[in-house]
């Protein structure tokens, strides 16, 4: 179980005047401080792990939020800022003494210039809405989190969050020009801006994935793109995950870098065949979700030169859409993967490390066999272009025993992706669930080098004081 | 400067600062170390140089990535690369003929620089093609960030934060690249436009457009401009776009197909077009496209600047007289447009005396320190080379 850092006596004992104090600052319905509406905010998309804020605070403006922030500076308050609450990584869970910042209505789009390929949003606009207020003129913002019908762009900042369709358009860092923010001691500032590549250090890059230990992101200004002509998926099962690996491999050492490639093992395929009803091959050991983009007749051509190279390692099915209705038929198993699971087993938790892609087959075997050893399912699904996997690991939330031996399972995991080269943490950040394996990956005074650059901002530790690092003095 | 140490690998780096440490001796950072013509004069008794530091670590063409020491020579990058159809995507320039020297760039200095061409309209900078780092920082600690994956996000990213920081927060000894397949086939679309203001509307079009153009330049002639966009694909791809976004730009002025324009956007990659004269001061200037039109005309008021315009009209390269006149202008016009500019290449004396970047807001300013004082605890790398110190 996590610990969190102790609770600071004297801001705990003066929470009603705290609460008076916020009011002063916010409209009135802005300031949250009775449990019962307070609960929501409890914990996040990671629900073992809960705790209850001194309060929570929604401001429509950045002007609100600085005032906030200059507050708890001055009092020494703790805050844990908020966008949706969809972390996967405990990233928003509050502190018992800490002001949660919830910037779910700031969620105004600002300007729209589509010759400039830029919007301006605010950080409380979900990923979607973005996509969804461009997308009349074939426009998209293109990091696609599963989550993204509810996930926010201000969360989406802080955890460089990712999505299928990122081996083509990279993650969120790579489609930002510009945020502003306000700094733990109350500042507002902007960086980047609406172009590309500002001189001097790169602000912008340092924040992004800082999972909210830095500043307050109001609003962001984010590329948008015009859309391809068209997409279309293809399905390709193999006998092994060994196999479908080599797949992969020779699909992009042909010098084709599709717009997606995910991959299932078979309990993830049964899961989401169960569940969607998709036409997923039952008896396949592996499952790659292969996608283009372009005209049809390009469409066509990239789908059949991928095909020819698929066939060459023994595959049970090539199945190429025809139609954009059977493309969506493909991805609706991969989309609900992470529900499908859930049918099976309401409780599982879900990891996120990245290894080299040459390794995949090793440590799926080596996941194989951890499953064995901790009696717990486990099913993978992974993007499998970049080396970032998913693998699921079901318990039973009602047994704490099966629920520890499933976190214990998990670090395994994540120290296996460390040991052959790869990391931690591709896009789910490590929040509070993976604080305190940092040390596999990272060396005590590398950490220190770290928690530094988090103290040139942030010097007195009071803004997520408990993410990322493993607890010390600090918090 | 007469004393330069040149350590042949990462521990010699680290006593090198050590010893620097020990005598509180500020240090500059080089990477092929005979340029000192880069942003401000460097104020430091000794150098300190990574060229020694070369070779290939690590090519995974399948995984998608390459390590190298931070002196390996670019030229052998790009070549091993290319023996392999791949690529670093950003399109790096070679700045050779502007600065007229003769030792190529280094990676180490490419990341230090975050110095990106035409591709990085569409495919992203060298900083988002940069995965992992080793670097040595001013306690004389080495740290790595990122790794050798393409999807990292653990931690706080220090890769990003030491892109593009010129040597002034820790002395890289090796970088991990993201790699990328070189397309198959390549042609540009040429498009004569009657000004500047058209040829931007002209690039924006062909951005806009579902075909992926992957170079949107514009070339300033004596008696209008050449608006360039340039698809790189499959050849078959590449044969249909072309046709597709002939017709959609046909409104904007005259267009012809070049098919071998390798060579067309190596030049506009290292600013050749720009045509600077060898007294002339360089600015590097990035802006938002539809913001160029009108500083473009700015600084041709002031001072007769002449320009080249590349991603999408967004980056603005300019030539004019090295003059304190010509730099208030450049400065006036990119605040205007709410835009970044670099001083890139001038007398040291203007370098010395004038701002080669625009300065920071008071409470980022603050920040910085606070950040430079965290790497560089003593402030013995580069002093003074972005920003005079206070
Ligand atoms: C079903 C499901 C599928 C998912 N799929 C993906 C996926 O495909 N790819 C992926 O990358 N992630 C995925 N996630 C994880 C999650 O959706 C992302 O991390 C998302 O970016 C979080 O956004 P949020 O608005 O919910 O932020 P929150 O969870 O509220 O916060 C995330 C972190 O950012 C901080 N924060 C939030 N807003 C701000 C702000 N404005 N300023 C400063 N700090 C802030 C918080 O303190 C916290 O540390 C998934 C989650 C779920 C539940
Ligand atoms: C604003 C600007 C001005 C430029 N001016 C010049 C110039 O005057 N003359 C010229 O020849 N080229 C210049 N260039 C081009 C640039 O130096 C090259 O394009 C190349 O990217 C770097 O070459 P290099 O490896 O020899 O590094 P250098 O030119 O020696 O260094 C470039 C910068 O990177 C830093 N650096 C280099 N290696 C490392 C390392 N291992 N770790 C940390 N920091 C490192 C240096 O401190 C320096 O600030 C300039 C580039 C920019 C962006």
């Amino acid at each position: 179980m996590i610990s969190l850092p102790p609770p600071k006596p004297e801001i705990l004992a003066r929470r009603d005047a705290i609460v008076a104090e916020l009011h002063a600052l916010l409209p009135a319905d802005a300031v949250i401080h009775e449990a019962l509406r307070m609960r929501p905010y409890e914990t996040d998309g990671l629900s073992a792990y809960r705790q209850m804020p001194l309060a929570v605070v929604l401001p429509s403006t950045t002007d609100q939020v600085a005032a906030v922030m200059r507050y708890c500076h001055e009092q020494g308050i703790r805050v844990v800022p908020r966008g949706a609450g969809t972390s996967l990584s405990g990233g928003a869970l509050p502190l018992e003494d800490a002001v949660v910042i919830g910037l779910m209505r700031m969620n105004r789009i600002l300007e729209i210039d589509f010759d400039d390929r830029l919007a301006v949003v605010e950080a409380g606009v979900t990923n979607l809405g973005i996509t969804k207020a461009v997308e009349h003129e074939g426009f998209f913002y293109a990091p696609d989190p599963s989550s993204q019908l509810a996930c926010m762009i201000g969360g989406n900042v802080n955890m460089n969050s990712g999505g299928a369709h990122c081996l083509k358009y990279g993650v969120t860092a790579n489609n930002l020009l510009g945020l502003k923010l306000v700094t733990p001691t109350g500042d507002i500032v902007e960086v980047g801006g609406d172009h590309l590549d500002s001189a001097g250090y790169d602000w912008l890059g340092l924040m992004t994935g800082s999972e909210g230990m830095l500043g307050i992101v109001t609003e962001v200004t984010v590329r948008i793109l015009r859309g391809p002509e068209g997409a279309r998926a293809m399905l390709a099962a193999f006998k092994g995950t060994e196999i479908a690996g080599q797949a992969v491999d020779a699909i992009i050492g042909s010098g084709i870098i599709p717009v997606a490639l995910e991959f299932m093992d078979k309990p993830c395929i049964h899961a989401c065949e169960a569940f969607a009803h998709a036409g997923y091959p039952l008896d396949a050991e592996a499952m790659l979700i292969i996608e283009v983009e372009g005209s049809v007749a390009e469409q066509d051509f990239l789908l059949h030169r991928i095909k020819e190279i698929c066939a060459r390692f023994d595959p049970i099915s090539l199945k190429v859409a025809t139609s954009v209705e059977e493309s969506m038929a493909i991805w609706k198993g991969r989309k609900g993967a992470f529900g499908a699971v859930g049918r099976i087993s309401p409780d599982y938790l879900c990891m996120d490390g990245t290894i080299p892609t040459g390794e995949l087959p090793f440590v799926l075997k080596r996941i194989g066999e951890m499953s064995t050893q901790y009696g717990l399912q486990v099913a993978n699904v992974f993007h499998a272009g970049d080396g970032n996997l998913h693998p699921l690991i079901m318990f039973d939330a009602n047994d704490p025993a099966s629920f520890h031996r499933a976190e214990a399972f998990g670090a395994d995991i994540l120290k296996l992706c460390v040991e052959v080269g790869g990391c931690l943490t591709g896009e789910h950040g490590v929040g509070v669930e993976k604080r305190d394996l940092m040390h596999v990956q990272f060396h005590p005074h590398e950490l220190d080098q770290q928690r530094a650059i988090k103290t040139a901002f942030d010097p007195a530790w009071l803004l997520n004081p408990h993410k990322v690092f493993p607890l010390t003095e600090h918090a | 400067m007469s004393d330069f140490i040149a350590p042949a690998d990462e521990a010699g780096v680290v006593a090198a600062i050590q010893s620097a440490i020990a005598a509180r001796e500020p240090l500059s950072i080089e990477g092929n170390g005979s340029k000192r013509g880069l942003l401000r004069p460097v104020q430091a008794a000794r150098g300190l140089t990574t060229r020694g530091l070369t070779g290939i670590t690590l090519y995974k063409p399948t995984e998608l990535v390459l390590s190298a020491r931070a002196g390996t020579p670019m030229p052998e990058i790009e070549a091993t690369l290319a023996e392999r159809g791949q690529m670093l995507a950003p399109e790096p320039p070679d700045m050779r003929g502007i600065f007229g020297v003769a030792e190529p760039a280094t990676i180490g200095g490419l990341v230090a620089t975050n110095l990106s061409g035409p591709r990085r309209i569409t495919v992203g900078s060298v900083r988002d093609h940069l995965l992992g780092i080793r670097f040595v920082n001013g306690a004389g600690e080495v740290i790595r960030s990122g790794g050798r994956v393409l999807k990292n996000v653990t931690g706080l990213d220090l890769c990003k934060l030491l892109a593009g920081s010129h040597g002034t927060l820790g002395v890289l000894t090796e970088v991990t690249m993201k790699v990328l397949p070189a397309a198959e086939a390549s042609a540009t679309l040429a498009i004569a436009v009657p000004d500047l203001a058209a040829g931007v509307k002209a690039l924006s079009a062909g951005l806009t457009s579902p075909f992926g153009v992957t170079g949107a330049a514009l070339r300033i002639d004596p008696h209008g401009a050449t608006a360039l966009l340039r698809l790189e694909d499959l050849s078959e791809s590449v044969r249909y776009r072309g046709a597709r976004l002939r017709e959609d730009l046909a409104s904007f002025g005259d267009v012809s197909l070049i098919e071998d324009s390798a060579g067309l956007w190596r030049g506009i990659r290292d600013a050749e077009p720009l045509g600077a004269a060898e007294e002339d001061a360089i600015w590097r200037l990035s802006v938002r496209p539809s913001a160029a039109p009108a500083l473009a005309a700015a600084l041709q008021a002031a001072f007769g600047a002449r320009l080249l315009l590349d991603w999408g009209g967004g980056l603005i390269w300019v030539a004019g007289p090295a003059t304190e006149a010509a730099h208030a202008a450049v400065m006036a016009a990119t605040a205007a447009a709410r835009g970044s500019f670099t001083l890139f290449r001038a007398p040291a004396p203007m370098r010395a005396a004038l701002p080669v970047m625009p300065p920071e807001a008071p409470a980022l300013a603050a920040i910085a320190a606070r950040v430079q004082a965290a790497l560089d605890p003593f402030g013995l790398f580069n002093p003074g080379r972005m920003r005079s110190r206070p």
